[in-house]
Formats: structure tokens, sequence, C-alpha cells
């Protein structure tokens, strides 16, 4: 086996449905045609079709979660948890990854052309939610012939769809691994979401979000993503990155980046203006501010579910406190669900999804074994 | 059953839950117990466990563990969802057992309490004729470095049991290597009851 290696060279490929007369009739009741999901996949499904796994993304994610496109330089948003040897094992199990809809990755979104006009939909497209994007995603895992998922995971707005995936189609989801999420957004993270959208719309440059022509509304979208950049960071970790270092190690007496911190933050807003449509972070902040499976949803009927959860939270993380992860845990409770959760020991804050890879790994892998093969395995630490 | 490795307490605990059971084991450490129900016994286990490195091992085991102290961690449960709540070697870290005790029993139908037994022999020995804090095999401790916050005996517990009306299905006294049968308060390390409403 090639241990932790990585699943090497990937291509994005897309899988187009509600062809009309047959839209995708969506939460609101609009309804969109000619729908594209970009996906990626790694590894190998099986005869039976019991080993597929969906990973779905965060905010600013794509379908590219592991291995490398042709000529990159950079791998996969996940590819340290996606690959042979890894907690997601590519050697045992079939991963699937989408870009969510509203999206700007390959996936139909505010920047796609909108089959009615000719022209990107701007504003005329319909605001999405979490359960659409999981509907979407449903069609998807139809089309790959797969009826149960193995497992649906996910970060932050990844673990959301997880989550709505329970409350969808919880017959179709043998376990799902929610991690650094919440049941519902709280009003703190409504709060910076809205900032992080007015922040973009009063940019005169959006223009109502019909900029395509123009392009797009560079200073709000980089304001946006500094702050996100603040949420998803601690005082700790951004104490050990960044302290109060001075880019010129003295102050300039002026407005330009003195702290490290501040040329971080810039730097991050500039390159995100290059990589994300900023029509789609209003519409997908937008449908995680919508996101509520409280009030019994996630488990709804007082079924008990086949499903089997591991929860994890990390100590730093204030944007999704382990407090919102422990909700979901003691709902899962509540409904006698088989639960594991866990709070990782992380000053990475919101970020340690992406980050801490041994105990994540450690958790995960042995989860899945589980899942897939019950009790008596031999596992390396097994008795 | 092979005993090798396995600890005596564990062994008697396991042979009193029926097989098939649904089992919640509040402060579950490493999950040897559960770990051994859900085999010998298929029963349907969870745990809730504070240790972060237990925890790990727990899940390394295919164990279903809520990390989290055990007094915050109940009240979600629905009336009589476990058949068993087992409470070993735990209880005598725990603050509010009174309501400890009333939750357990709420949310299921028998309680196993398994607690070492502060009226040994050798810890009355060290107490009476050394004047120190008593430490034996099952109370290992020194003073300041015990996890413990409340020391009790085999009889001390049959007194409580009677005072709120609980009723002793069943008692085992355990010694260093099997059951005590005579004179349990002063002979035996361990107790394992078995308490319902």
């Amino acid at each position: 086996m090639n241990k932790n290696g990585s699943v090497g060279i990937v291509t994005t490929k897309y899988f187009t449905f509600a062809e009309p007369p047959d839209p995708l009739v969506i939460e609101s009741g609009r309804a969109l045609s000619q729908v594209i999901l970009a996906y990626e996949t790694y590894g190998t499904l099986n005869r039976d079709k019991t080993n597929a796994i969906l990973v779905a993304h965060a905010l600013s994610g794509d379908a590219h979660a592991a291995g490398f496109q042709e000529g990159d330089s950079t791998p996969g948003w996940w590819d340290v948890m996606i690959g042979p040897g890894k907690a997601f094992d590519t050697d045992r199990y079939f991963i699937i990854c989408s870009n969510v809809i509203g999206g700007c990755k390959g996936s139909t979104g505010p920047s796609s052309r909108n089959p009615l006009t000719g022209k990107p939909y701007g504003l005329d497209f319909p605001v999405i939610t979490i359960a659409d994007m999981v509907e979407a995603q449903r069609r998807l895992v139809d089309h790959l012939g797969i009826e149960k998922l193995l497992c649906v995971t996910g970060g932050s707005m990844g673990g959301m769809q997880a989550l709505q995936w329970v409350a969808s189609y919880g017959e179709r989801v043998r376990s799902a691994i929610p991690i650094a999420t919440a049941l519902k957004h709280s009003p703190q993270q409504i709060a910076f979401d809205e900032v992080v959208r007015q922040s973009i719309m009063a940019d005169p440059a959006w223009r109502q979000g019909e900029y395509y022509e123009y392009g797009q509304p560079e200073k709000g979208l980089a304001v946006a993503r500094m702050i996100g950049h603040i949420t998803f960071m601690s005082d700790q970790s951004m104490e050990e990155k960044f302290s109060r270092k001075l880019k010129n190690g003295q102050y300039n007496f002026d407005f330009a980046a003195d702290f490290e911190v501040e040329g971080y933050l810039r730097n991050r807003g500039d390159s995100f203006v290059r990589r994300f449509d900023a029509n789609s972070y209003l519409y997908i902040t937008k449908a995680m501010d919508y996101f509520d499976l409280s009030g019994g949803r996630l488990i709804p009927n007082g079924n008990v579910l086949p499903t089997r959860f591991l929860v994890i939270s990390f100590k730093s993380d204030w944007l999704y406190p382990s407090n919102q992860s422990q909700e979901i845990v003691r709902e899962l409770k509540m409904k006698q669900a088989d639960a594991t959760y866990c709070e990782l020991p992380s000053t990475y804050g919101h970020d340690a999804f992406l980050l801490e890879v041994e105990e994540q790994t450690t958790l995960i892998r042995h989860f899945l074994d589980k899942t897939f093969n019950g009790y008596h395995v031999a596992s390396d630490n097994g008795i | 059953m092979a005993s090798n490795g396995i600890r005596l307490d564990h062994r008697i605990i396991c042979r009193i839950v029926e097989p098939e059971s649904r089992v919640l084991d509040l402060g579950c450490g490493n999950g040897d117990l559960l770990y051994l129900l859900a085999r010998e016994k298929g029963a349907k286990v969870q745990g809730i466990e504070v240790n972060d490195s237990a925890i790990y091992e727990c899940v390394k085991r295919g164990l279903s563990v809520f990390h989290g102290d055990i007094e915050s961690g109940l009240a979600e449960y629905p009336d009589r969802s476990f058949d068993y709540v087992i409470l070993n070697q735990s209880m005598q870290e725990v603050k509010k057992i009174d309501w400890l005790i009333g939750e357990a029993l709420r949310i299921g139908h028998q309680i196993i309490v398994g607690f070492p037994n502060f009226a040994l022999i050798q810890a009355r020995f060290m107490l009476f004729f050394r004047g120190k804090a008593p430490i034996t095999p099952s109370l290992p401790y020194c003073w300041h470095d015990t996890p413990n916050i409340r020391f009790l005996s085999i009889g001390d517990f049959r007194d409580f049991c009677r005072e709120k009306k609980l009723r002793v299905r069943e008692a085992h006294c355990l010694g260093k290597k099997g059951i005590i049968p005579f004179w349990p308060n002063l002979f035996a390390l361990n107790a394992i009851f078995v308490v319902t409403k």
C-alpha cells in the first residue's frame, strides 16, 4: 500500500441534469434548468457499490479535494485527508466531491450562463439553500448508480451538507462525519455573513450583481474575504503566526500595511478576488444563514436511523464553537442515534479541520473501518 | 470466558449484563468494558468519557463515545433509553451523586455501580495504627493526587440505597482474585451493585 500518498493527477468531470421540461425545483419554489455539477472522484467504486464516500466542501471550496490537476503545484483542498493510506483511504473507498450549486467552480451558479438569456444569471439566479445543494448532489449520486453512501462528510458548510443529507435522505447514509459545524447558524454567524455581504454590495463595482462585463467588485470582495479569514483563525494562532511583527521592522506612519497580519489579510483578500465570484459569495453565505435543522428536523418523525455519526469540533474554534457541535450531539442522543463526539485540542481555530490531520485521521479511519466492517476487524490497534 | 487479561470487575459485570442489551457506561475510560460487552454479549454500547486520549482509544476500537463529563451529558437521553447504565469506578469522582444516580435510573432500567471499598481492613489498619490516609490496591492514590472525592464503604452504599428506597438486585464483593464470601465490608477491595428503583 502506498502509505500517505497522493491520488496523483486528477481531472474534474461534469454532470448535467434537470434538462427541460424537467427542471430542478428548489426550496424557494423556483426552478433551475440545465444544472451542471462539477465533480471529482478518487479511488474505485467496488462491485456492490458500498464503499462510496461523499465529501462536501466549505464556503469557498470546490470539487477539487485531492490530488493535482495537470500542471498545478498545489493539491486539492483536503489532500491531507484523502488519498492512499490517509483518513479517507482511496485504496479502500471511492470518494466523490462536487462543487455546490450556487458556486463558481464549474457548477451552476450566479456567474453561469442563464439558458434563457444567454447571459450570466447575476441576481436572476434563485437563492438556494443547503437542502438544494444536497438535492443536486443526490442527483449526482443517483447518476453514479450508488444507492447507499458509506459516509457523507465535510467541515463547516460541508458539515451542514452532511447533516442535511441525514435529514433529507437518512436511509441512504450509513454514516455521517460533520466537522466544525452547527445544526443552525447563530445570530453571530449570520451577523458576520451580513457584514461580508454588505462589504461586497457596498462596492460600486458590484453594480447590483451585473458586473460580469466589467470585472469583479474587487475591493468589496477582498474585504469580505479578510473578515472571513479573521473568523477562521484564533487569537492564539494569530499570535503565533504574526504576533505584532512589522513588515519593514518599523512603523511607516501611514496607512500602508505596517503589521504582518495586515499584509496577510490584504494578500488573502487580493488572491481571493482572482479565484472566487462575488455573487457566489453572497448566495452561499445566504444558504448557510438559512440553514436550520434544530427542533427535531435533523432526524424527523422520531425515526431511529441506521446512520452512525462521528461529530468533531475543535477547542479554539470560535466561529463554529464546540457548543454548537454539542447541540448536534444532544439532538442525536435524544433520537438515540449511534453517535460519537470528540472535541479535539487545537489552536488553529475554525481552520483546524483543514490542518489538524493526525487526530482527525485516527478518529475517521477507525470510525469508517467500523462502519464498513463492524467490530471484528483486525485494525492496527485492535485487540 | 477466558479470565486472562480481563479484569475481575469487568468479568463480573459481563456476567450480569443480558445479551443484546443497550448499555451506557459513564466514565468508560479506554473502553475495555464496553468492548468486552459488545463482543461477548452483543450489547449495543455507548460511553461518556472526559479524557482525550481515552476517547481516541475507544474510537480505535469502534466504540461510540461522547467526549465530555458525565454530569453534563445525561439530560438529553429519553427515559429508559438503556437496559443498563454503568458507573464503574467513576461514582467516587462525582460531585452530585444523588442527582447522578437519579438520572442514571431515569435513563436506564438498572444501574451497575462499582466502587472501591474504603472500609477494607488494610485501610482501617493504616488509618488506626499508622495514622495515615489509606492507600490500598483499589484506592492506590496519595491524598494529594487522588481523583476521588467520595470515600465510602460497602456498608455505606447499602445504607444509601435503603435511605433512597433503591432496590439492590445483586451485590458482588470482590477481592484480588475472586468473590469475598465472608465479611465483605472488611475484606473486599471493590463492590459491584446492581440497583433499580
